[in-house]
């Protein structure tokens, strides 16, 4: 229980994964919410990552992270970007309202 | 190692915790504060697991640009939360069905998972904390030698993304008066000046 291995961080990597995919469920209607639980997965990649690079004493999983971290910060600069537009387009963030592209 | 495990269950819980408000929020301010929170004690956990460098890079990173972002973009959509919230609870059986799925699976293979013990010899960069060399300067080492293209990827992957924002939000409004500095030098004595022969004695 005090020896802490790779297991504890794994399995709190796999709780906030899975609460990332139940935040996407949960907050059908809220953009900006769906943004956050994205950003949520990929932190939980990330310390994956990261346990796995310790605990195999092997420097490859950080520098991985590494570019996880740069990606999660072009994806929300770009997904927010667009949400402003949008949101000057429409007037509201509601996901159910993004049906212009449909047939 | 008792510090350690403490340490540990402290940044864990509080992950967790907050990982769980972010999604359960009704106001989207509190969900960006509680995502700044989670960032903060991941930062904790990496720190604990040796990753010093990419544990401030996730503080610099995520806690000073993408939260801060995120905390801009909610202030400045005037959103009405109570009618984002109406039906809150509509999805919430198929979430927690997809969610237990999940969970139950990473679960199983986090549990059946074995690491092969030629695993520490195949390690492309070897690297035990502790020595001489400090996480920064090993992992600078690596990036910029090793993985120099991919380094410069991610540079260029950073300047899409920034101009694609600028792209994307900058309008131009209709109506508006200002200086067009081309305009004004590229006018010629021809174009805005008319002589006009006015013989004496008449008008124009």
């Amino acid at each position: 229980m005090l020896e802490i291995g790779l297991g504890h961080f794994l399995t709190v990597a796999a709780i906030v994964f899975t609460l990332g995919i139940f935040g996407i469920f949960l907050n059908r209607k809220n953009v900006i919410v769906i943004l956050m639980s994205i950003e949520l997965i990929l932190l939980a990649v990330n310390i994956n990552l990261v346990a796995f690079s310790t605990f195999l004493n092997d420097l490859v999983g950080q520098v991985f992270a590494l570019f996880i971290l740069t990606v999660a910060a072009a994806e929300a600069a770009i997904g927010l970007a667009i949400l402003v537009v949008y949101f000057r387009n429409r007037g509201s963030i509601a996901v159910e309202d993004i049906n212009m592209m449909k047939g | 190692m008792v510090v350690q495990a403490l340490a540990f269950y402290l940044f864990a819980a509080v992950v967790v915790a907050s990982a769980m408000m972010v999604i359960a929020a009704r106001n989207p301010v509190h969900s960006v504060l509680f995502l700044i929170l989670a960032f903060f004690n991941s930062a904790g956990l990496f720190v604990l697991m040796g990753a010093e460098f990419l544990a401030m890079i996730l503080v610099v990173v995520y806690v000073g640009a993408v939260a801060v972002l995120f905390l801009f973009v909610v202030m400045m959509l005037d959103v009405d939360v109570t009618q984002i919230k109406h039906g809150f609870l509509q999805y919430l059986p198929v979430g927690v069905l997809i969610g237990l799925i999940l969970l139950i699976e990473l679960a199983m293979v986090a549990g059946a998972w074995v690491a092969v013990p030629e695993a520490q010899s195949v390690a492309q960069i070897p690297f035990s904390p502790g020595g001489d060399v400090t996480n920064t300067q090993a992992l600078g080492a690596v990036l910029y030698d090793r993985y120099v293209y991919l380094f410069q990827a991610a540079g260029l992957i950073l300047l899409v993304a920034m101009i694609g924002a600028i792209v994307l939000t900058l309008r131009t409004r209709e109506g508006v008066r200002k200086q067009s500095i081309s305009d004004q030098i590229s006018r010629r004595t021809e174009d805005s000046v008319e002589v006009k022969d006015v013989p004496s004695g008449g008008g124009v």
